[in-house]
């Protein structure tokens, strides 16, 4: 016991633990979790924006809350205890939302109730936190909500450049390329739309694996 | 009658919770690689959806939202308690799937052992939560529409599983590049079923 305490704040696992899920174990691309809510929010970058930070806070501090109470849940209803400590958690998430960003709350909508069952979260519980110390389980819980974090904005930026040409509401395809000013350019409208988000998770996918050949799969 | 078939039609095809909303992926890609498994989960979701959202719809009604609480006393009718909906929905599907999952393995043990894994999982399938949030925020008038909105909405989840399944048994032996394998030309598949059922968007009924 002693010598784990001794475990520095920042120890060569501890950091593992964060830097992996960006690559190795990415939570979309590897784990195939959390995909529900990550590809209908991201035909904006700002709403992706909002949906990674919400996600992360809620994965670290969930964890953070299940390992503590680790030893004292029953298994049989665990569950139900590790979605009420979720929930609580996203209605906390919810109120901020709603009072600081109104608009991205609104284009979020049911989306951010839909947190709670985020497959990652409760995954990195079940398979985390449920057999590790706090601190761990907490760095445990912000990579992966980073690492789905870093997908989403990917996607979202790719999405609303290319389907509406804007960044962040903001338009960064000049003017006078489009097709109506004269120039050569026009939208890809298709882009905004939710199979497309599909389409562009299974090439990100097909990116990463034919970089890094261990995770093809059989 | 016209509005219920309305909703019921509309929640299959058009509003199809994995083609349109994305709801449910997880486990859509996760168990769609049989058609058997993928028959088994189709049925447990659509059965859960069927119960909860008309459930979660009469709370909604009489305890949660603003001014429900006047039947029982016009003093409480100020009273909004619309913020605790998420953890009270999600109480009422978890609770319910352990109650069915309960019953299931007591009466019907040969349907639990085909179902076993599949049901802890439905309380986090994210079709189910969000079938409950979509009522609440469509605001439904009556329980018939609700309940026909659960149901369309689990029979249209059912329906893309087992094409999906069906799909990946037959791509199963195709040469598919490497890197794509499995998950990768899952989604890839699945963004184009949702472009093909983007056509149901014009139909009006």
């Amino acid at each position: 016991m002693s010598e784990k305490e001794k475990e520095p704040m920042f120890s060569a696992k501890i950091w593992k633990l964060l830097t992996s899920p960006f690559n190795q174990n990415n939570p979309i691309t590897v784990q195939i979790l959390g995909i529900c809510s990550a590809l209908a929010v991201t035909a904006k970058l700002k709403p992706a924006f909002v949906m990674a930070l919400s996600v992360t806070i809620v994965t670290a501090c969930s964890s953070f809350i299940i390992s503590l109470i680790r030893k004292s849940i029953p298994s049989r209803i665990r569950i139900i205890v590790q979605l009420v400590v979720v929930a609580a958690l996203v209605i906390l998430v919810d109120q901020v939302l709603k009072a600081f960003v109104y608009d991205v709350s609104k284009q979020l909508s049911v989306f951010v109730g839909l947190i709670i069952t985020n497959c990652i979260i409760m995954g990195r519980i079940e398979a985390f936190a449920l057999g590790n110390k706090p601190w761990a389980s907490f760095v445990d819980g912000a990579g992966n909500g980073l690492g789905y974090g870093m997908i989403l904005i990917i996607l979202g930026f790719f999405r609303e450049l290319l389907g509406a040409g804007t960044l962040w509401g903001y338009q960064v395809i000049p003017d006078s390329w489009y097709v109506a000013n004269g120039g050569f350019y026009s939208n890809n409208g298709l882009m905004l739309l939710p199979p497309m988000a599909l389409i562009c998770v299974g090439i990100i996918i097909w990116i990463q694996r034919s970089r890094n050949k261990s995770l093809i799969e059989k | 009658m016209e509005n219920i078939l309305n909703i019921f039609i509309r929640s299959i095809f058009i509003d199809n919770m994995v083609f349109a909303f994305f709801f449910g992926m997880c486990s859509f890609i996760a168990v769609s690689k049989s058609v058997k498994t993928a028959m088994g989960l189709g049925i447990a979701v659509t059965f859960v959806m069927l119960v909860t959202v008309p459930l979660n719809w009469l709370l909604n009604e009489y305890v949660l939202s603003g001014g429900a609480l006047s039947w029982i006393s016009p003093e409480l009718k100020s009273v909004d308690l619309s913020f605790l909906s998420f953890i009270i929905f999600i109480a009422v599907i978890a609770s319910l799937v352990q109650l069915v999952e309960m019953v299931v393995e007591k009466f019907a043990p040969a349907l639990y052992n085909q179902l076993g894994i599949f049901l802890p999982l439905i309380a986090v399938n994210c079709a189910i939560l969000g079938g409950s949030l979509f009522m609440q925020e469509r605001g439904y008038a009556n329980i018939g529409e609700a309940t026909a909105f659960g149901l369309g909405s689990g029979i249209g989840w059912w329906l893309a599983i087992i094409m999906m399944a069906a799909i990946r048994e037959k791509i199963a032996y195709s040469n598919v590049p490497p890197a794509l394998k499995g998950a990768g030309i899952t989604f890839i598949l699945t963004g184009l079923m949702g472009i093909a059922f983007m056509t149901f968007l014009g139909i009006q009924l």
